[in-house]
């Protein structure tokens, strides 16, 4: 079953068109990986996703995106909702300047959790969710940004799964970390896709083999093929996928 | 050898230069201590415990500051009070909320140039808008003061505001945060410096204000409670300073006055510049 439907869906950044006609399911439980040249537009689909683009002034959107059946942009959906069925990793770890446990605790605090036994308890079965739990268990009350680059990006993953999102959209959250921080990561990645939906970008072509179950190769704002990850690396469809993966440009 | 002429020119002019920085270095730092010790010198002699806690007295045919000191705090806290709302609220209007761009720069622009307008010329509206309303007092004083603060309370809370890292926004709206939420919980933490900055500065003006407040607060010199005294005309210690040098030859209590805003001054500059340093330490972290 598919969580996200995309039909025929563009996107302007002013005059500039940064999306053209994406058409995509995304299915359920599983790892989708994005992959692309820079500048392809892999961020900006990722980020209309979960509606992170209404930040952004004179983005301009056209077709139809539904999450579990229902167009994200209706009138009735309440985007804070969206967002917290879809939560979102970022490139650069951004864990806020407060403590480990607040960190964790913003998001079902912002959702109305105010009871201390139940905030315990999501933020360690958070932290536990993250493998990051036996790390910092002893100091949950010291400030996060004194934690390492590889600590802070699964901190932030706990921090998004605290509020029991359906789906986690990740970019590049490994480009910022050392080989050690990011395959601790890629293995987190791969256990949370029996409880979560998860889309990951990654210009790390190994990284999508060995971690995604489907790949998304996207041009120049076009999404040109998308399937199951072991066809798409062995018989691409697409002459330009080819000579992307085999390294011709990118 | 025309290389050696050339290069020894070139020399001695380097140390022409020098020696004009230096100058000029020495007299800025000369003019500075002059002014401070003449003062302190002048001043301290007539401070006296008698003068900080009594009020004039044509009976006795003696002269007490503690109305103007009274006064000062009044006017401080009441323009503060109303200020930082007003100053904050604007700042995180214009970064967080407003979306066009123009009207922001404009009002900017406005804010900018607000701040460099001679103080007198606030004096002459606060009068016309204030005064003329609710009578020559504090409160009129104040609410000029107000006026006259707002864009620096707004600049300095917008500067610090821009140094929140976007990615705590995002990391905030990512978890399904509103708007509000997003402000309070992450953004305001993070601009508490250029607000208790922008305080400082305001204090210190306030502190130097004479030419806005003859205009609007007078110079009357009772003691008088925190809301009894916003309602009434008062001086604070640099109108009376004005007052008891220019209309009353009362030098020795001018100076006395003088060297007490000058140790106050002196107080809010370290001050501010402790609080600095405390939060780039603390942002360094
Ligand atoms: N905020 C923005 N305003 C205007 N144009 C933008 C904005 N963000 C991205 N773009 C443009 O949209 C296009 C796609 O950018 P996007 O960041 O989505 O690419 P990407 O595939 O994520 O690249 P990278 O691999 O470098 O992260 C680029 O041409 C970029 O210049
Ligand atoms: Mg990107």
């Amino acid at each position: 079953m598919s969580m996200i439907t995309v039909k025929d869906m563009c996107l302007w950044y002013g005059d500039h068109q940064a999306l053209h006609h994406i058409n995509i399911e995304i299915p359920e439980k599983s790892i989708t990986a994005f992959i692309g040249p820079s500048g392809c537009g892999k961020s900006t689909f990722l980020k209309t996703l979960n509606r992170m683009n209404d930040l952004i002034p004179g983005v301009k959107i056209t077709g139809d995106i539904r999450y579990e059946g229902t167009d994200i942009f209706s009138r009735e959906v309440d985007v804070n909702n969206l967002r917290k069925k879809i939560g979102m990793v970022f490139q650069k770890p951004n864990p806020f300047p407060m403590s480990i446990y607040d960190n964790i605790a913003y998001g079902p605090r912002t959702h109305g959790i105010t009871n201390k036994v139940q905030l315990d308890e999501i933020v360690e079965s958070a932290l536990r969710g993250a493998a990051i739990w036996d790390e910092v268990k002893d100091r949950l009350k010291k400030n996060a940004l004194g934690m390492s680059g590889g600590q802070q990006q699964r901190l932030c993953i706990a921090r998004a799964l605290a509020v029991q999102p359906k789906i986690l959209l990740m970019d590049e959250p490994t480009s910022a970390l050392d080989p050690i921080s990011t395959s601790r990561i890629e293995e987190l990645v791969m256990e949370l896709k029996e409880k979560y939906t998860i889309v990951m970008v990654t210009h790390n072509m190994q990284q999508a083999v060995r971690v995604s179950d489907y790949t998304a190769f996207f041009l120049l704002g076009e999404l040109v093929e998308f399937g199951k990850t072991d066809d798409s690396f062995s018989q691409p469809q697409d002459k330009r996928t080819e000579d992307y993966i085999t390294g011709r440009f990118g | 050898m025309l290389n050696q002429a050339l290069s020894n020119k070139r020399k001695s002019f380097e140390l022409l230069m020098k020696g004009l920085m230096l100058l000029s270095v020495a007299l800025t730092a000369a003019l500075t201590l002059f002014l401070l010790v003449y003062v302190l010198l002048q001043g301290i002699p007539n401070i006296t415990w008698e003068l900080l806690s009594t009020k004039p007295s044509y009976l006795t045919e003696s002269i007490g500051i503690l109305p103007d000191i009274l006064n000062t705090v009044y006017i401080v806290l009441a323009t503060l009070l109303i200020v930082l709302p007003l100053g904050v609220g604007a700042a995180i209007y214009l970064t967080e909320y407003a979306t066009n761009r123009k009207v922001v720069g404009m009002i900017e622009y406005a804010a900018e140039t607000l701040s460099g307008i001679p103080s007198i010329i606030y004096g002459l509206v606060g009068m016309l808008l204030f005064s003329n309303h609710m009578g020559t007092c504090l409160m009129a004083g104040s609410l000029t003061l107000v006026i006259m603060n707002l864009p620096t309370i707004m600049r300095t809370t917008q500067e610090s505001l821009k140094t929140v890292p976007q990615s705590y926004r995002e990391g905030a709206f990512g978890l399904g945060a509103g708007k509000w939420r997003v402000v309070r919980t992450v953004v305001l933490p993070g601009c508490v410096d250029g607000v208790i900055t922008g305080c400082i500065l305001s204090v210190g003006r306030i502190l130097g204000e004479s030419a806005a407040l003859l205009f609007t607060a007078g110079f009357a010199h009772a003691v008088n409670g925190m809301m009894d005294g916003l309602a009434a005309p008062g001086a604070t210690l640099t109108v009376a300073l004005y007052v008891y040098a220019k209309e009353q030859g009362e030098f020795g209590v001018a100076f006395a006055i003088a060297a007490i805003l000058m140790v106050l001054t002196v107080l809010i500059n370290f001050a501010a510049a402790l609080v600095q340093k405390y939060f780039a330490k603390r942002r360094s972290l």
